[in-house]
């Protein structure tokens, strides 16, 4: 029987509301043990069951998604996913948000958001070798929003460098809904041997749990409820709860792992990431069906007087939690000891299915792992559909008053910070470490090559909080399918995916509803698209002074390269070819960044998506990349084909490359110019290869149009009845520079 | 050729160089953990790229006291060749095997991108079979790569041509812009008094492979084999 | 016990770019007094050596050796007694 110690506050009703568990929550706690808790045991229960940690409010919508293909060797439920990318080789990967913590301190929020991920996925016997993070802020014109977007590049960067995996990719994106809760989702992948996966299972009585990594301080306790709750004004005064990372530390953290699981010694590892040492040791044991008995006394401290509940949930950095065989204790004291790492015993896996918890002699805490890891109640929340949604829908679109000139309309839609190159942040982040880049950042997916292997992968992060927002379930679709779109432009298949959802407070009908539509979307175009959800991350309740977010899933899409010399940039390569238009372009203007940037509204239907058209449309292009037709493919998403055109012919450095041509058929000149019409992809090809491109686009029975030829100094695109026209070079400016002038980010 | 790559705690380009010199270039290529006290055998040291010991304090100040470095600096010593790149050029630095030190890059902030270098001197064996002037690209990344000396060691470095490479623009000229940290006079490489101690801020394992976007570091180590038979 | 305050600064002619930002930073918030800013490190060492002297003479080479880089750094430091 568990003992409350002198200094612990009573467990009275206040204490159970402040640690956030409802009346009846709190009687299901009483049913499991039978009896009160202890203080100590109300905490490990409140975050184990926060909605960080046990998704209580989208577990019954998570269960929709497919999670299985023949290339899955690990779905949901671990740490990562993994998929099989042949050569005796996997991929493990997973993305996750650090949006709550980015908030309160930009830089070590997104330093300990990068830390954490790694530590997913090196968890699981890879080595991690790239990240790629996917950020929303408020508009660049705000000073709070440049502050945030600075540190958290500052972090991303500080983290990812150091610590040596590089950042190859991402996306960013700016909208009003997320000025004051931003949002960081970063995504890290790995590559182990296939046959050499661990897993964070607790097996076989009497085998040694060893605490490894850094020692434990007060860093972060209740982050995981922090996580669960909306933001009010007092938020920026909680600074001490975020945890500080060391990117050093968490380097020698990944050698020191990645050698002790090469001894064959190792049962089960887990990170300690949200609720710390609770939430590794009791995941642990329930997944292994063990039980697991800790000592606290055993466990390496920072800070002294530290209380059980505090040690129990403390979210210090850069820590691990690992079962190995007994006998094998000194092996990992002389691995961690060349490394100046700490490893302690802390405790023993049993198998009475219990987490037990002692201060020395008493026990402080006695809970079923099960209950903990499991046991937390799965809501269906109500869902609405939101009231406002139909006149935001209807919006008149038909009568835009037209810009003075289209040439500067292309050019103000380059430099919005939406669309404008992004070198100014990724060129702050080592993206060359490991010698696997082959298409660098800029383009639609990055390419790596991966060693040992004939092919390589193509990863791209997507996800359109504003489509989302006009149309849940449209939206949702499209996230899946525009990353998919990226990754076959890269010259890959897209082979599964991982995700990371981003809402407000689920327990609004209306965000309840979002979040169900987006995930039924995503879940369509999943099946449609033949790319399995291999695990992620849910956060909720990402809102301040009651306005939520746009509902904004981040989609994470791995795609295979079966040969690396497949890999295509979205660059035109030179003057002379032909330029092609696969897919089919409507009237459709709602939801887009014309429309928002050059009129101020965020309004109407976003572009229909017909699942089958999409998937012709990418497996033709990927037919033609392998056929060695294509010089260039670059997906048309935000501001449509005239800027999907211009990205076309504007490297990153060097000289750009002009454009003549013209989309025909009768839309009108916004339409055609800047609607986001989805399914479609820009392709390049030699003048002599037209005739055998048209030929393989009807084989695919996808719509094929020739738009022009490249070269020359000038950007011409006709259509509707209207040209738009101008240099290419004032093009280039608008592309290479909008972004540094948004940001307030001087040379060089 | 033998290289011994020097592995300090939080480097990360010892296994980029040992891919490169190994795998892509053939030659006999292994690391070095930095608690080693000898360096026998070895006809090439390589000081990687990464954040020895965190960078904490400044970078390389820590790992020059690694139980290796009197090793090295011994083999330096004897003429025995040593290539620092980056965090490596950092270390030799702080160690005194290079005059100078390397400050936070004029930005304030980090630089991962592609650079242009203009060959200055041919007075190390890295350079030794390539032409004065001639252009090559590499990629540099690093936060802290501005470098520093006093005028009078800037002058002699210069008189003595051991300026091995300057940032420049594609056509070789100085601009401003082609100079990505702030370094005094473009510096992006030097070497000792005797040539065989060369430091660098760019990267040149990572130009070592078209498929990577330049074969141009794989220059530095071909001179090498026309040198050092076997 | 002694304690060890040290204050480690480029030396002066050496470009620092980040004491420059702050400068102008604060200039930005209406400070415009400032007609320079250098930043630099400050480390706080716990010793155990009780003689001043002696204590003196250890971080003199603590800085010396490690703490400071002579090619672009000064130092300076004081001792105080704390509980």
């Amino acid at each position: 029987m568990p003992r409350t110690l002198p200094a612990e506050p009573r467990v009275s009703p206040e204490v159970v509301a402040a640690h956030g568990l409802t009346e009846e929550e709190y009687a299901a706690v009483r049913a499991i043990l039978q009896r009160e808790p202890t203080y100590t045991e109300l905490g490990i229960f409140s975050v184990m069951w926060s909605e960080h940690c046990s998704y209580k409010s989208s577990r019954v919508h998570l269960k929709t998604l497919p999670t299985a293909g023949p290339r899955i060797l690990q779905g949901p439920g671990e740490n990562a996913g993994v998929v099989d990318i042949g050569a005796g080789l996997a991929a493990v990967f997973k993305i996750e948000s650090h949006n709550h913590p980015s908030f309160i301190e930009p830089t070590q929020g997104a330093a300990t958001g990068v830390g954490g991920i790694i530590r997913d996925i090196f968890t699981m016997g890879a080595r991690p070798i790239c990240l790629l993070d996917s950020l929303r802020f408020g508009p660049l014109t705000q000073g709070k929003s440049r502050y945030l977007l600075g540190g958290v590049v500052a972090g991303i960067a500080g983290y990812g460098n150091a610590v040596g995996v590089p950042t190859v990719g991402g996306e960013v994106a700016f909208s009003e809904s997320y000025a004051q809760n931003p949002l960081v989702n970063v995504l890290c992948l790995g590559i182990a041997a296939a046959d050499r996966l661990f897993t964070a299972r607790a097996g076989g009585r009497g085998n040694p749990v060893i605490y490894v990594g850094a020692k434990t301080g007060r860093d972060g306790i209740h982050g995981a409820t922090m996580a669960s709750e909306t933001f009010d004004e007092t938020s920026e005064e909680r600074r001490p709860t975020v945890q500080v990372g060391d990117p050093f530390r968490e380097k020698l953290l990944i050698e020191a792992c990645l050698e002790l699981m090469a001894t064959g010694e190792v049962v089960g590892i887990q990170d300690m990431g949200a609720a710390g040492l609770t939430c590794s040791s009791c995941e642990m044991a329930s997944r292994g069906g063990t039980g697991i008995e800790l000592d606290l006394t055993r466990v390496p401290r920072r800070e002294e007087g530290m209380s059980p509940y505090e040690v129990m949930l403390s979210e210090s950095q850069e820590r691990m939690l690992v079962v190995v065989r007994r006998g094998a204790e000194e092996t990992v004291r002389a691995i961690f000891g060349k490394w100046d790492l700490d490893a302690a015993v802390v405790g023993t896996v049993t198998d009475d299915g219990m987490l037990r918890v002692l201060d020395g002699g008493s026990v402080v805490a006695e809970i079923p792992a099960n209950a903990l890891a499991e046991g937390a109640p799965a809501y269906r929340r109500p869902a609405v559909r939101p009231a406002w949604l139909d006149a935001l829908q209807e919006a008149d679109l038909s009568t835009l008053p037209p810009p003075g000139d289209w040439g500067e309309a292309l050019a103000a839609l380059l430099a919005s910070p939406a669309i404008a190159c992004k070198r100014d942040i990724w060129r702050q982040y080592d993206h060359m470490l490991y010698l696997n880049t082959v298409v660098l950042p800029g383009s639609d997916a990055v390419v790596l090559r991966v060693k040992g292997h004939p092919g390589g992968l193509a990863l791209s992060t997507d996800g359109n909080g504003r489509y989302c927002f006009l149309d849940p379930y449209v939206g949702g679709m499209i996230a899946v399918a525009e990353a998919a779109r990226n990754v076959t432009c890269g010259g890959a298949e897209p082979v599964a995916l991982t995700n990371c959802l981003n809402f407000g407070d689920p327990t609004r009908p209306e965000v309840m509803w979002q979040f169900a539509e987006v995930v039924r979307g995503m879940g369509d175009a999943c099946r449609a698209l033949g790319t399995p959800v291999t695990g992620g991350n849910v956060s909720l309740y990402n809102e301040t002074l009651g306005r939520p977010i746009f509902p904004t899933p981040i989609v994470g899409m791995l795609g295979l390269l079966e040969d690396i010399r497949h890999a295509t940039t979205q660059w035109f390569k030179g003057a002379g070819d032909l330029v092609y238009l696969l897919g089919e372009t409507r009237d459709e203007l709602g939801g887009s960044e014309y429309l928002k940037r050059l009129h101020g509204r965020e309004e109407g239907r976003p572009p229909a998506l017909d699942l089958a058209r999409e998937r012709a449309v990418q497996e033709a292009c990927r037919a033609a990349i392998r056929s060695g037709l294509v010089r260039s493919a670059h997906d048309t998403s935000e501001g449509g084909l005239a800027v999907a055109l211009a990205e076309c012919c504007i490297p990153v450095e060097g000289e750009p490359i002009g454009f003549s041509g013209s989309l025909p058929g009768a839309l009108r000149p916004e339409a055609a110019f800047f609607g986001e019409s989805q399914s479609r992809i820009v392709v390049s090809v030699r003048p002599r290869q037209g005739p055998a491109l048209e030929a393989l686009a009807r084989r695919h029975g996808v719509p094929c149009t020739l738009l022009g030829t490249t070269g020359g100094p000038t950007f011409t695109l006709t259509a509707g009845g209207a040209t738009l026209r101008a240099p290419v070079e004032a093009l280039a400016e608008a592309w290479r520079g909008g972004f540094a002038a948004a940001a307030s980010w001087g040379a060089p | 050729m033998r290289f011994g790559i020097l592995v300090f705690p939080g480097s990360w380009s010892h296994q980029d160089f040992q891919y490169m010199l190994g795998d892509v270039m053939g030659f006999e290529a292994q690391v070095v953990w930095h608690k080693a006290t000898g360096v026998e055998g070895f006809d090439c040291l390589i000081l990687p790229g990464g954040f020895a010991h965190g960078d904490y304090l400044r970078a390389g100040a820590i790992a020059r006291f690694s139980p290796v470095m009197p090793a090295v600096i011994r083999f330096a010593e004897r003429g025995g060749l040593v290539l620092g790149s980056c965090n490596g050029f950092q270390i030799l630095c702080e160690a005194g095997l290079l005059p100078g030190a390397l400050l936070r890059n004029a930005s304030l902030q980090y630089r991962c991108q592609w650079v242009h270098l203009r060959v200055e001197s041919t007075a190390t064996p890295f350079t030794a079979a390539l032409a004065p002037g001639r252009i090559l690209r590499m990629p540099i990344s690093h936060g802290e790569g501005r470098y520093h000396a006093d005028a009078e060691t800037l002058r002699r470095l210069g008189g003595e041509g051991r300026v091995i490479f300057r940032y420049c623009a594609p056509d070789g000229t100085q601009a401003p812009e082609a100079n990505p940290n702030g370094s005094a006079e473009h510096i992006a490489g030097i070497c000792n008094a005797q040539g065989n101690v060369l430091g660098l801020m760019p990267h040149p394992e990572r130009a070592a492979e078209g498929l990577l976007g330049s074969e141009d570091g794989r220059l530095l180590f071909d001179a090498l084999l026309a040198r050092v038979p076997g | 016990m002694l304690r060890a305050r040290v204050t480690i600064t480029l030396k002066q002619g050496i470009l620092d770019p980040q004491g420059d930002t702050v400068r102008s930073a604060l200039a930005a918030l209406g400070f415009d007094g400032v007609a320079d800013c250098r930043v630099g490190k400050f480390v706080l060492l716990r010793l155990t050596e009780s003689d001043r002297a002696k204590a003196a003479a250890q971080v003199e080479e603590m800085c010396r050796r490690l703490l400071a880089n002579p090619v672009i750094e000064d130092f300076r430091f004081e001792l105080e007694e704390i509980p």
